[in-house]
């Protein structure tokens, strides 16, 4: 073995191996030989020449084996060339064995001279916690955000080392690298060769073909983070070599296999920081980012413009020069992954598109996903809130008392309580429930309102009300004072069929009893004893403000009525048919008012319940507000303290 | 083959690769004369889309060339072949709609200067499809 080493040397000087040292040298050879698996472009024809049976090592391992040993890159250098594996463009064994022995004395402090080797020297030492093979190709799990932090910080500055005033780029670099490097804690697990790879093409793209066979410097392979301080401080003109990017680039299409789509996953923490960072743009969520603004922000990331330009055109869907929350995250998200390495892809990612992230996460930021959901589902919502506004509205202009109003919603809500009985257990139960489904919630109770509108409707079209509540009947009908509510509510269901297609005679008085009609015939002689046009005057005056249609059938009601009282008056047997008479058009129409009634008052207490369920929401949401808010506030606190004792 | 042209120096140039590419951009140039001399016969006329289609501008023996301009007098310039007669005029102009179009997507986007070469991947997509319609 050491004959032929000496003889496949050359013109170099014949090795000296000892036991040890033959044995360690063979394995480590074999190691970097085994793990390239045959590197691309390295396997020269002299290969068959240089050793019986045995392939060259990899520039890819050497490389890292080099580096392993904790020598500064000019002294991995001037070994490679003493060595002879720059003159002959391959790690042969002879090469790799006369290069592990300059190792070793360089390692004991000696000069690296060929004759230093010639000497007893102990045993190359070669600081990894793994083998070759394993920090080749990347353990995902060993690696943390935090570790990663440092080789993207070195990244940078040997991206900038070659720029004058690296000092300053580092420090602007590195604040904006960090807060970059800590959210996407996921896509670093898979990324550790694909940021090789990254890097690598980005490094062959702007710097020259390096004659060196091997690169001195991979921090990010490498897991420790103090060794990785050391190589990151060599100067970066000896970095760069095309066959490291080569087989790299394999691993990189192995891995990439396994994880499709991850890239353009965006995780929690990530999509929370890209809304932060919208935030501190644009304080509202719903709004845009405009180009320009955005424009300053990307640049920060120091990409070049024609990929900034790139991204933006990816993830503007709409291309009007403005960014929302969901396209905000695309561009960032593009960002992150090229700056971590990855090619930008042909078109938009299926999960970066806007559609899916605004469906993918309404709860992280549901304050902005309030937003949204309160703008999508308003429009939705609208007509039929409008609808209720303007039978509400119309109502309310109706009855303008708010004695009868209250009494009527207040009798409204006892009668109809069986009615929305069921709405209250579904309000309560959904009160409780993730602020996800408060919105659904919100929803419901207005499309219940816009139901119920649709019930009075049907109900109106001549089915019998479900239950006739006697008891407001009975109030209306008994106290006298409520004399005025007779008169008045008739005028509610009047103008209430006033606005859909009227019955043709619409009963003033809301009687639907039958017991009605004597205690009506009580009040008419009243009503008309009291000056016939006060009465009159009054409930049309009441009439007035509402549309004309209805008055007429009131006139003409009390017409009848007055004539039917004055018939009443001069023989009871008379008017007692009479008011029969009079009585009998009064259940069908009655019937149909009190329906209308009901169901206005079906739908003021619905949206009263509405209302007071809205507003529990609304205090609830605000209490779990507050506590976010305090939660937030003592993290920040917690924070703090251990800041200091992480940076010491 | 189409090109923008911006102040008489192109932004952008495709051509179907076929022979005498030097003659296309020769011609391009001068029709680039035949614009401006269009434009400044317009005049005080109002700019609307329709007077943007310049139409054609000069036939030749073999080719046919069409002109439109933009608001911003950007010049959108097309040579296709004389052979080709299934090219009506209503298609030469949805054709300058869409480069119109998406050369203001290009536009929006706040990375690209005015003046700058286009290389937006998008819009290069859209002029290969058109043109592999075309031809």
């Amino acid at each position: 073995m050491e004959t032929a080493a000496g003889g496949g040397c050359g013109s170099g000087p014949p090795l000296l191996l000892s036991e040890g040292e033959q044995q360690c040298y063979s394995e480590l050879f074999a190691r970097c030989a085994g793990a390239a698996g045959g590197g691309p472009g390295l396997g020269p024809p002299e290969a068959a020449r240089a050793a019986p049976g045995a392939a060259t090592a990899a520039a890819g391992p050497v490389a890292d084996l080099f580096r392993a040993s904790q020598l500064p890159a000019e002294t991995l250098h001037q070994i490679t060339e003493l060595c002879g594996a720059k003159r002959v463009g391959y790690f042969g064994p002879t090469q790799f064995y006369v290069a592990l022995k300059l190792i070793a004395a360089a390692q004991s402090g000696l000069p690296v001279r060929i004759e230093s080797i010639k000497c007893e020297l102990p045993l190359p030492r070669f600081v990894m916690s793994k083998t070759d093979a394993e920090i080749r190709f990347g353990n995902p799990a060993e690696l943390h955000g935090t570790k990663v932090q440092i080789p993207y910080l070195i990244t940078e500055k040997n991206t900038f080392k070659r720029m004058d005033d690296e000092d300053k780029q580092q420090e602007t670099q590195s604040p904006t690298m960090s807060p970059l490097a800590s959210p996407p804690s996921s896509p670093p697990h898979y990324q550790r060769v694909p940021l090789s790879h990254g890097y690598s093409k980005l490094r062959s793209s702007t710097e020259q073909m390096h004659p060196a066979p091997y690169e001195a410097r991979q921090p990010l392979v490498q897991p420790e983070g103090p060794s990785s301080g050391g190589p990151g401080a060599k100067p970066p003109r000896h970095q760069a070599s095309l066959i490291r990017s080569f087989s790299v680039e394999r691993e990189l299409q192995d891995n990439s296999s396994n994880y499709p789509d991850e890239p353009w996953r965006i995780t929690e923490e990530q999509r929370e920081y890209y809304v932060n960072q919208f935030r501190s743009l644009q304080p509202d969520p719903s709004s845009f980012i405009s180009g320009s603004v955005a424009k300053n922000f990307f640049t920060k990331s120091k990409l070049s413009i024609p990929e900034l330009s790139y991204i933006w055109e990816l993830s503007d869907a709409d291309c009007d020069g403005a960014l929302t929350l969901p396209e905000f995250c695309a561009a960032f998200h593009l960002i992150v992954a090229r700056k971590n390495g990855y090619p930008l892809p042909e078109g938009l990612p299926p999960t970066l598109q806007p559609e899916y992230l605004q469906a993918a996460f309404p709860k992280p930021k549901w304050e902005c996903a309030l937003f949204d959901s309160y703008s999508e589902s308003m429009p939705a919502n609208q007509q039929p809130r409008d609808l209720n506004r303007m039978e509400k509205l119309s109502i309310k202009d109706m009855a303008d008392f708010p004695v009868p109003t209250q009494d009527v919603t207040g009798d409204d809500k006892q009668a109809l309580k069986s009615a929305t009985d069921e709405a209250l257990p579904k309000d309560v139960s959904e009160d409780s429930a993730t602020p996800k489904d408060s919105n659904s919630l919100k929803a419901r109770p207005r499309s219940r309102s816009y139901s119920s509108t649709s019930i009075e409707e049907a109900m109106k079209r001549g089915e019998d009300p479900p239950t006739p509540p006697p008891r407001p009947q009975k109030t209306h009908s008994r106290a006298s004072s409520l004399d005025l509510n007779k008169v008045f509510q008739p005028s509610v269901p009047a103008s209430k069929s006033g606005l859909l297609p009227p019955p043709p005679a619409l009963p003033p008085r809301p009687c639907p009893s039958q017991s009605e009609p004597a205690s009506e015939a009580e009040l008419h002689p009243q009503l008309s004893r009291a000056p016939s046009q006060a009465a009159e005057g009054s409930p049309t005056k009441k009439d007035i403000p509402y549309s004309q249609p209805p008055s007429k059938p009131i006139r003409r009601k009390f017409r009848p009525e007055n004539q039917a009282t004055e018939n009443q008056e001069p023989s009871s047997t008379v008017g007692g048919p009479a008011s029969v008479a009079s009585v009998k058009p009064h259940p069908a129409v009655q019937k149909q008012s009190s329906k209308q009634k009901k169901a206005i008052q079906t739908a003021i207490r619905k949206n009263k319940e509405a209302n007071a369920v809205l507003a529990r929401l609304n205090s609830e949401l605000q209490q779990q507000l507050k506590e976010v808010h305090q939660e937030r506030i003592a993290l920040e606190n917690q924070l703090e303290q251990l800041r200091p004792v992480t940076v010491l | 083959m189409c090109q923008v042209y911006l102040w008489n120096y192109p932004l952008y140039i495709r051509s179907v690769p076929t022979e005498n590419e030097l003659q296309f951009h020769y011609m391009l140039h001068t029709s680039l004369d035949v614009v401006d001399e269009k434009i400044s016969a317009m005049g005080k006329a109002l700019v609307d889309q329709r007077e943007l289609y310049l139409g054609l501008l000069y036939p030749t023996e073999d080719y046919k060339v069409y002109g439109y301009v933009t608001n911003s007098k950007v010049k959108f310039v097309m040579v296709v072949d004389s052979s080709n007669t299934a090219l009506r005029d209503n298609e030469i102009r949805s054709m300058f709609r869409k480069l119109h179009s998406s050369y203001t997507d290009v536009m929006c986007n706040p990375f690209y200067t005015p003046g700058d070469r286009i290389q937006s991947r998008a819009f290069d997509s859209m002029v290969t499809a058109m043109m592999i319609q075309v031809c």
